[in-house]
């Protein structure tokens, strides 16, 4: 164990308790925001940060109002599709560069790093043109259209989403014994039925992961969208940034709030499927 | 058990081919066809929506705005980037969002390394307690989080109140480059910790034990012998921190409020108000460059962790 805990290496005495103190104290940073606007989303009164009494009635408002309600479906349908889409295409560009070496390889991993790293606003400048241009072109593919919003809106997320599931899926690959493979193909197994019975299973956890990770990314996004979607395709976190440049209720207190929930909770799926059902093996 | 001290997102090392067996060494022709066909729709997906557009923006950077706000793909020339370099607006911009981008890396680094420093010295459980503690604001809703301090740094907030107690004039910073600073450090801290965290965390402890029994002070161990061992997450934490911030479109729009444009907003605005696409996206190709050169010295210093 690397561990330091009880070794000369760890500080001691004053220097300790400092450390200690220090970070104790960027956790509450980490955090404070976030249980202030929690306990604010129940604040009876017309202002965001001047408490009055407890109410839940945002919640009730927000739920009731017809753009939060049809900006969510937008939200959930695009995160959905665009996550099944990405996974796929993920966990295939995951194997095949852990698993396989062919020309270019080298190539194509460094372009999938790229929609992790690219700031939002240049990714959304890319789609835009993009689909300013391209729109009838792509429209011919039958089954797409992009004039309804929701289209190209899937189409961009999985344009980044492929990257973060193929990272995931990546280090669950990296992690795994291969002498398990050779032991099925030792036991006359087809590429196939190792895929199927043994591969697939072991790097499930990965995949589940990826998954959870790339509905939040979708969920989250707000910059690529807002270039994207066209009118009637609002998703939830770009019908918020709207409201927040123009006037701030209590009301976006709730909404934000639901928003977060939503976030955090596939957040922590994600992490713990990751590390749960990986020490199961 | 290392999977449980690595960071979610650990990148793997590329391992490049490792046969399935041996029966399968010998046709590596077979397997590399094979490896390339499994490619193929992410490569395809990717080239389509993601190399193809970024051609788009560096084309279109070369054309020109004409008088009704459309842009004109006749005639090629280079009137975006020359007004980059000529415009006193864009270069102030530009400037502030370095300087505004130094300032937050500098902040993000002084307080996350203390902090990863702590992780890693933990016990693995509670080390991994706490490292899920930094990755649940690390993954979850940006815009949510700043708005968070939109509340906090309301003129009657919190936060406010807690400045001004500090003794920081009476604490309204709301709308004012230091929010907006406050603001990115609280969103891109976490990209600090997690490669600040993997470089300490690799480090053998025993160097500075060792470093200890040759009668170092705990200030020389750490100055000679951990600080040179992480300065690849040092580097590696700064330029995610930095490109990031320098592009950064959502905490100037919530918490800035538009009197000193950033990069980012300012591109956002070529587009969306002022219909100068071009121009635009000359400053899009720009933010890529720097993002691009951020990245090879990343990769260079052997970053792998995100």
């Amino acid at each position: 164990m690397k561990g330091a805990s009880r070794s000369t290496a760890a500080p001691r005495g004053a220097a300790r308790g400092l450390l200690t103190g220090f970070s104790a104290l960027v956790f509450v940073f980490f955090y404070a925001p976030i249980v202030v606007l929690f306990v604010f989303s129940f604040n009876n009164s017309n202002s965001i940060s001047i408490w009055s009494g407890f109410t839940n009635d945002w919640y009730g408002a927000a739920l009731d109002n017809a753009n939060v309600t049809s900006a969510m479906s937008v939200s959930i349908r695009v995160a959905v599709i665009s996550t099944v889409i990405s996974v796929v295409l993920g966990t295939l560009s995951a194997l095949t560069l852990e698993r396989y070496r062919w020309r270019g390889r080298m190539v194509f991993d460094a372009i999938l790093y790229l929609p992790i790293i690219i700031p939002d606003v240049a990714m959304a400048v890319m789609l835009l043109l993009f689909f300013s241009r391209a729109s009838d072109l792509i429209s011919l593919v039958p089954g797409i259209d992009t004039s309804s919003g929701i289209d190209s809106l899937v189409l961009s997320h999985v344009a980044f989403n492929i990257s973060f599931v193929s990272v995931v899926v990546r280090a669950r690959i990296a992690d795994m014994d291969p002498s398990v493979e050779e032991a099925a193909a030792d036991l006359y197994a087809n590429r196939w039925r190792t895929f199927w019975r043994v591969t697939l299973p072991q790097i499930m956890p990965g995949i589940i992961g990826g998954a959870l990770l790339a509905l939040t990314t979708s969920f989250d996004d707000v910059v690529i969208s807002s270039f994207v979607a066209a009118l009637g395709s609002t998703t939830l976190p770009v019908y918020v940034f709207g409201l927040l440049r123009k006037d701030v209720t209590p009301l976006i207190n709730a909404v934000s709030m639901i928003i977060l929930a939503i976030s955090i909770a596939l957040v922590a799926l994600s992490l713990l499927t990751q590390r749960t059902l990986s020490r199961s093996d | 058990m290392p999977i449980d001290t690595e960071p979610a997102l650990a990148i793997a090392e590329p391992t490049g081919a490792r046969p399935l067996s041996d029966l399968e060494a010998g046709d590596e022709k077979a397997r590399s066809r094979l490896g390339l066909l499994l490619a193929l729709p992410g490569i395809v997906y990717l080239t389509v929506f993601f190399v193809i557009p970024l051609g788009f923006v560096v084309v279109t950077s070369f054309a020109t705005r004409t008088r009704t706000g459309r842009t004109a793909y006749e005639s090629w020339n280079t009137d975006a980037y020359s007004k980059i370099i000529s415009s006193d607006l864009i270069r102030t911009v530009a400037w502030r969002s370095l300087g505004l981008g130094i300032i937050t890396t500098l902040i993000c680094l002084a307080l996350a390394f203390p902090l990863s420093y702590f992780i890693s010295t933990r016990k693995p459980v509670v080390r991994n307690l706490l490292l899920i503690g930094v990755m649940i604001p690390f993954w979850s809703n940006f815009l949510v989080r700043t708005y968070a301090w939109r509340v906090l740094l309301d003129s009657n907030g919190l936060g406010t109140r807690l400045l001004g107690a500090l003794g920081l004039g009476d604490g309204r910073i709301l709308f004012t480059q230091k929010a907006v600073v406050l603001g990115m450090v609280y969103g891109f801290l976490p990209f600090m910790v997690l490669p600040l965290y993997a470089a300490l965390e690799r480090i053998d402890w025993s160097l500075v034990e060792a470093s200890r029994d040759l009668y170092a002070s705990g200030w020389g161990a750490f100055r000679r012998v951990v600080w040179p061992l992480s300065r690849p997450g040092v580097i590696a934490g700064s330029i995610l921190v930095f490109v990031p911030s320098f592009g950064a479109y959502i905490t100037p729009a919530l918490l800035g409020g538009g009197k000193d444009p950033l990069l980012g907003s300012y591109i956002v605005g070529q587009f969306l108000q002022a219909r100068n696409w071009p121009l635009g996206s000359a400053l899009s190709v720009v933010v890529l460059v720097v993002m691009l050169a951020g990245t090879i010295v990343y990769f260079r210093t052997g970053g792998r962790t995100l």
